[in-house]
């Protein structure tokens, strides 16, 4: 693939004196994990092909803290947390989108009381308001008639109660949406909050992603659709260690468009 | 004789009443040992999430068949508490269905309609004993609920069977009674069920059926006061603090955990270049020695104690839960029944030693809740969601794990690994924070 991405970042942007729309927060698996980092590639193509006018903090991002406070580690939360706030401030940042559920959770309800408001929105969300107001158009492309599911991410689903962005998304590309047994607020995690991520599993009889992924191949998907990079991984062990990698895949929705808008 | 009878209601009654006033008042001294915390904001939206979730029981009908026949027993002992209306005032001032005349037709009604439901609950609760003993659904034989916590649920269930048979007993007698040649006792009310229980007492004399009517009326409100005492030390508490604990349920979105206070302070002054780092502390008078997170249930809020205090145990937080479906140790549901105990076994403690806690060498922290089962959890509020009554078993689990993290260094080693990357590199991962845009020029 011989693509040049337009990737300004904020600080060039104000060297110009210019103020983007949005302000792309990677986050930490977007910007350093290999399947993650398409993920972000597939969302940029999307904002380029749309002449959206956004930019990234690049390397004066860092880590939300999200990891770090479920673990229990309030002060390194907070430090990260200021650090951020002080740096999304000075650029004057008022919309923010991301990929990432953790972040989009953490930026959006635990940053305003520690100075930082911002409306953050989740990708999914913002690809719909471009579709709603007509600056992207989507149609089926090579998904047409084949059948997604969708992983409702908790952070994204249970804890902001967003269930439909992703489901009109993946409806706009002609397939066939089908809901696992337990899906929107019944949800099953898939593993990897709460820090989980970072750490094994306690001793038990199961992986969670196992058994999300067995919810997922119950209902027969061609596509395993996801909202998330966590549960991206977590979905994609899990199709490895049920040896279907050959029949399912696992995608992110912002790769869903692009790829159906051969971006 | 003719007062005896009212004299002896009146003690049992007061009796009733004056220990259960004294156990409510115990209930309310534990929830205050937790700190606190403001839930006073927007009274609109917690008046609004009483109505649905415990007066509309909106969140139990998620699951069909246990959220129907939980309505039936539900409405059934509010409506059926009517009637105990009329049997304090009979059995203060020794008359037989003092309503009666007031309300005419309308207490045929009335009667009519408790009958009916007599019966359902008596139903609905076998429905529900065959559930726990016969169908054994997996979340009421879980390894939670050894011992005292399964014999309670039975318990509470042949308490409802029977005090309901024996509404129904006193009601057939007395329609027995009513319809003899001569009438003992005056018409009043509909019985659409006893009437059909009536036809025991044929062959018994009258003087007989009205000693069994007595004994039936003084054995069902004997019952009742005796199992409104039994709350106390069961699981079933609910049915009073589901209400203030729907109203005092967090309202924020599920994902937003709390910014403990005392860790902005010491980061700003961290962060504070005007800051003189070799400054004492500020002194300030009232502030308590401040320990981040909790290990005991004091350091608790008093939120969440009330929550611990209001759960019923139904165990549809653990049948959610992600770690304890895959067979972690980790079961919400053992958390708040563990916060309960502990707290009890603080407040036994309070009471002997005269009003003041001597420690005991024991803390919800390890000696109830392990480690193991704080560290298996994913966050996923899947429990918070599950609960019938909004209890959140995952803000304990965060406050216990900060303890562990923030008091003790206690995080599994993996753990602290990712927090020390993100201290020094700003991702949880090894990766230098000057590469974070590496991805915009790599194919």
């Amino acid at each position: 693939m011989s693509e040049s991405l337009v990737v300004p970042t904020m600080a060039e942007m104000l060297a110009e004196g210019k103020q983007p729309e949005v302000l792309f927060w990677v986050g930490c698996a977007g910007s350093f994990d290999d399947r993650a980092k398409k993920i972000t590639k597939a969302f940029v193509r999307i904002l380029n092909r749309t002449n959206v006018s956004f930019a990234v903090l690049g390397t004066e991002e860092s880590c939300t803290g999200d990891p770090a406070k479920r673990a229990g580690n309030e002060f390194l939360f907070q430090m990260q947390a200021m650090m951020n706030i002080e740096v999304l401030n000075a650029y004057e940042a008022k919309k923010i989108v991301t990929a990432c559920p953790h972040c989009f959770n953490t930026l959006k309800n635990e940053y305003p009381e520690l100075g930082g408001q911002y409306d953050v929105i989740h990708h999914t969300e913002f690809l719909k308001s471009l579709i709603d107001d007509g600056r992207l158009t989507v149609e089926g492309g090579q998904f047409k008639g084949k059948k997604i599911t969708f992983h409702d991410p908790c952070y994204l689903g249970r804890a902001n109660k967003v269930y439909e962005a992703p489901r009109d998304l993946i409806q706009k590309l002609d397939v066939e949406l089908v809901e696992m047994k337990r899906s929107k607020a019944n949800g099953l995690c898939c593993g990897a909050g709460g820090a989980q991520m970072f750490k094994d599993a306690e001793p038990g009889n199961k992986e969670v992603n196992v058994l999300r992924t067995e919810d997922a191949l119950e209902v027969k998907p061609d596509i395993i659709a996801a909202g998330c990079p966590f549960c991206n991984t977590m979905l994609t062990d899990g199709i490895k260690h049920q040896e279907k990698e050959g029949q399912v895949k696992v995608m992110d929705i912002a790769e869903l468009i692009a790829n159906a808008q051969d971006l | 004789m003719s007062y005896l009878d009212n004299i002896l209601f009146a003690i049992l009654l007061i009796a009733g009443f004056g220990f259960f006033a004294t156990s409510v008042k115990k209930i309310i001294r534990n929830i205050n040992l937790g700190g606190d915390v403001d839930r006073k904001d927007n009274p609109k939206a917690r008046w609004a999430n009483m109505a649905l979730i415990a007066l509309g029981q909106s969140k139990m009908v998620k699951r069909p068949v246990a959220g129907a026949l939980h309505i039936v027993v539900y409405v059934g002992f509010i409506i059926i508490n009517i009637e105990l209306l009329e049997i304090i005032i009979d059995g203060l001032i020794g008359t037989h269905r003092v309503f009666a005349p007031f309300l005419g037709v309308v207490y045929d009604v009335l009667i009519a309609s408790f009958e009916v439901l007599a019966f359902l609950v008596i139903f609905a609760v076998t429905v529900f004993w065959i559930r726990r003993n016969l169908i054994r659904l997996k979340r009421f034989v879980h390894s939670d609920l050894k011992g005292f916590p399964k014999s309670d649920a039975n318990y509470i269930l042949y308490f409802e069977t029977v005090l309901m048979i024996l509404f129904l007993l006193m009601n057939a007698s007395d329609y027995h009674l009513q319809n003899v040649p001569g009438g003992v006792f005056h018409k009043a009310g509909s019985f659409p069920v006893s009437q059909f229980i009536a036809p025991i007492f044929n062959g018994m004399s009258n003087e007989l059926v009205v000693i069994l009517f007595e004994v039936f009326w003084w054995l069902h409100i004997a019952g009742i006061l005796v199992f409104m005492n039994y709350l106390y030390f069961s699981k079933h508490l609910h049915i009073l603090l589901a209400f203030p604990n729907t109203y005092f349920a967090d309202l924020n979105p599920k994902g937003k955990f709390d910014n403990l206070e005392s860790v902005t302070k010491e980061v700003k002054l961290m962060m504070d270049p005007n800051a003189d780092p070799f400054a004492a502390a500020p002194v300030d008078e009232n502030a308590a020695p401040s320990k981040f997170g909790a290990s005991d249930v004091q350091d608790l809020n008093w939120v969440q104690l009330l929550n611990a205090y209001t759960c019923t145990e139904c165990g549809r937080c653990t049948s959610a839960c992600p770690a304890n479906q895959t067979g972690k140790k980790l079961s919400p549901r053992k958390i708040m029944m563990d916060t309960r105990d502990r707290l009890q076994e603080v407040g036994k403690n309070i009471d002997a030693n005269k009003g003041v806690f001597v420690p005991d060498n024991k803390t919800l922290l390890n000696d109830y809740i392990t480690p193991e089962e704080l560290w298996a959890c994913t966050s996923c509020n899947a429990c918070v969601e599950e609960c019938p009554v909004n209890i959140s078993p995952l803000s304990i689990i965060m406050d216990m794990r900060r303890y562990l993290v923030m008091e003790q260094s206690a995080a599994p080693m993996s753990l602290n690994a990712m927090m020390t990357n993100i201290e020094n590199n700003g991702a949880p991962w090894q990766y230098n924070q000057q590469d974070r845009l590496n991805w915009k020029n790599e194919n």
